[in-house]
């Protein structure tokens, strides 16, 4: 039997790199023996989109994209598909577990210099990523067809018709529509449920093989690579399988505890995951009193509301808004720190990097929260602290005192 | 520090691993597909349906809709029930030995009460709807036919206690649905009160 097993896979591998790839990215593939706590959210932002996948098709086989229809089969989803509720809750749970694990998995990048060469392309992949998921959930959140969905869309879609000159023929293309519609419905469906998932999983795998050709960084922030045994292989390297799959596999259970108790215990987080108002049908004749984005969009939004109109122009908010985004792009080239990871760096990016996690954590909250004149003020100043770490990084990352780091992995 | 492994343990903790994460599997994969089992909207448009039988004429048939699929009730004269015995040797399955009814229909007529056939009508073969003829011997289907059901698909042919003729491709009888009688002019159909059938 084990025989023929052996004989099967020679005659593939001599068809198809089977074992090699198995080799190269798995059994063979080193990772830096010591992984902490920050390294289980890339695994785990892979776990919530096969859950967001699975959990997606299986919706897509009650959901009816008409604006007619889309209310009631969402209800219908609810009430009366066999165990519908859940798979519904599994989905819109997961879109904000999808973000909770993104931005942890960002800030370890942030903390550990992982985005500096060679791993700059690696970064870049993981923004587009970032973008492609930001769309993914936006366009996610019209298809239920409640007040919050139709009223985010309005909202969102009117930033386009800010930009100056082709601005609101922008905001026509974009809708279909004079107002969104349910010609933006059905078209925010086709790209929520096809176009944009085959993106991600094609940039996610792009996102993997260039992990694997630079390898891992780590919370020392060296280069393993450069220190290699007599077989070959790192010396301070472990496999990935079977030793950091074992590992993740319990970060993985820890993770989908908390995941079950979220979608058994308070699937609508109080009204942060699923916000109350869109338990109401869209209308497109009147707002809800208070609108605010899902939880994952309100730093942005908060920088948005907290920049005037500047020359009768809404476009500058919309412009530090898109900065905001994707200024991230840039952090490879910002950064001119002469080590990569936080432990070994000194007391001012150490202090830039708290006050940026303050920035958006409070830029986050106010996004929430209605636009009272003490709150913008708040937010004018959060602003100023959230670019200043991206602007003045060149400068700051240069005049800081590092430690120098050490030649092997520690064991910390 | 040594290094022998204890390979039974090893082999016990895998499989230990293995059979409860397949536990854990099979659990999370149940809602999925049962998802694709009938919704609570789909068994409510598959439940009993009341009919008023009172108004069909003597030779006539009706068709109501019943788990959206056609259900036939004629209403048979004396004729037609003498002609039923005529052709056994023509039939495929003139006892009705294979159950494709309730026990209560397993008689002469295929009926509760021999006037009133209720039937399923979908084809046994591969599912069109029959097409009802009780006209005797029109030129098309020939001059033994008594009357009963033409499948237009592929030619099947049954008689007017929708059993099946020799020679098409049909293999059984037409389906008897669960029914009973609520009064002498109601009929239920899909609960005859015996089993629960969703």
């Amino acid at each position: 039997m084990m025989n023929l097993l052996t004989k099967l896979l020679g005659w593939v591998d001599e068809r198809f790199p089977l074992t090699s790839t198995w080799k190269a990215h798995a059994s063979e593939y080193y990772a830096p023996k010591n992984f902490n706590f920050w390294y289980f959210f890339g695994g785990l932002a892979l776990l919530v989109l096969v859950i967001q996948i699975v959990s997606g098709i299986f919706l897509t086989m009650n959901y009816k994209p008409d604006a007619l229809f889309a209310f009631a089969s969402v209800e219908y989803i609810m009430r009366d598909v066999q165990w519908g509720w859940l798979l519904r809750y599994i989905h819109s749970t997961g879109a904000s577990m999808f973000f909770i694990v993104i931005y942890l998995h960002m800030f370890r990048g942030l903390m550990y210099g992982s985005y500096r060469k060679p791993r700059e392309l690696l970064w870049i992949i993981g923004m587009i990523i970032y973008l492609a998921l930001m769309g993914e959930a936006f366009m996610g959140y019209l298809l239920p067809w409640g007040q919050m969905s139709f009223w985010g869309a309005q909202v969102i879609v009117n930033l386009f018709s800010s930009v100056p000159f082709v601005g609101p023929d922008l905001a026509i293309l974009i809708r279909g529509d004079f107002v969104v519609s349910d010609i933006t419905l059905n078209r925010f469906f086709a790209l929520h449920v096809v176009a944009i998932p085959l993106i991600l999983v094609l940039i996610i795998v792009a996102h993997l093989v260039a992990l694997h050709e630079v390898g891992s960084n780590n919370p020392d922030g060296i280069e393993i690579k450069k220190n290699k045994g007599p077989d070959g292989h790192p010396v301070d390297g472990i496999p990935f399988f079977p030793y950091m799959v074992v590992k993740d596999a319990v970060a993985a259970v820890a993770f989908l505890i908390v995941f079950a108790a979220i979608i058994f215990f308070g699937p609508d987080m109080g009204g942060y995951f699923l916000e109350y108002n869109n338990f109401v049908p869209a209308n497109p004749m009147k707002t809800p009193e208070h609108i605010a984005p899902v939880w994952y969009f309100t730093p942005y939004y908060a920088i948005l509301r907290a920049v005037p109109p500047l020359f009768g122009s809404q476009f500058p908010g919309v412009v530090a808004m898109g900065v905001a985004t994707v200024i991230f792009f840039a952090l490879p080239w910002l950064d001119r720190g002469q080590v990569k990871s936080i432990r070994y760096r000194g007391p001012i990016y150490k202090a830039f990097l708290a006050a940026f996690v303050v920035s958006f954590v409070g830029l986050g909250y106010l996004g929430l929260m209605p636009a009272t004149e003490l709150y913008t003020w708040i937010s004018r100043v959060l602003a100023v602290v959230y670019f200043a770490f991206f602007f003045l990084m060149p400068w700051y990352t240069k005049i800081d005192k590092c430690k120098p780091e050490p030649d092997r992995l520690t064991s910390k | 520090m040594t290094d022998t492994v204890d390979h039974s343990k090893r082999n016990m903790l895998l499989a230990a691993t293995a059979a409860a994460g397949g536990v854990v599997a099979a659990g999370a994969g149940a809602p999925f597909v049962l998802s694709l089992m009938p919704s609570e909207r789909a068994k409510a448009a598959g439940a009993p349906v009341e009919v008023d039988i009172s108004t069909i004429e003597p030779g006539a048939m009706i068709s109501i809709e019943w788990q959206g699929k056609p259900v036939w009730i004629v209403r048979r004269t004396p004729e037609m029930l003498k002609e039923l015995n005529t052709h056994d040797s023509d039939l495929v399955d003139p006892t009705s030995s294979v159950p494709q009814q309730p026990e209560y229909c397993n008689n002469a007529t295929r009926s509760i009460k021999p006037e009133y056939l209720v039937v399923l009508g979908v084809c046994t073969h591969l599912g069109c709807s029959p097409t009802f003829r009780p006209e005797v011997s029109p030129t098309d289907l020939g001059a033994n036919w008594d009357g009963g059901w033409f499948c237009p698909c592929h030619g099947s042919r049954f008689d007017l206690a929708a059993r099946v003729f020799k020679g098409v491709p049909a293999p059984t009888n037409l389906i008897i649905p669960p029914h009973k009688y609520l009064s002498d002019t109601r009929l239920l159909v899909g609960d005859d009160g015996k089993e629960f059938r969703a």
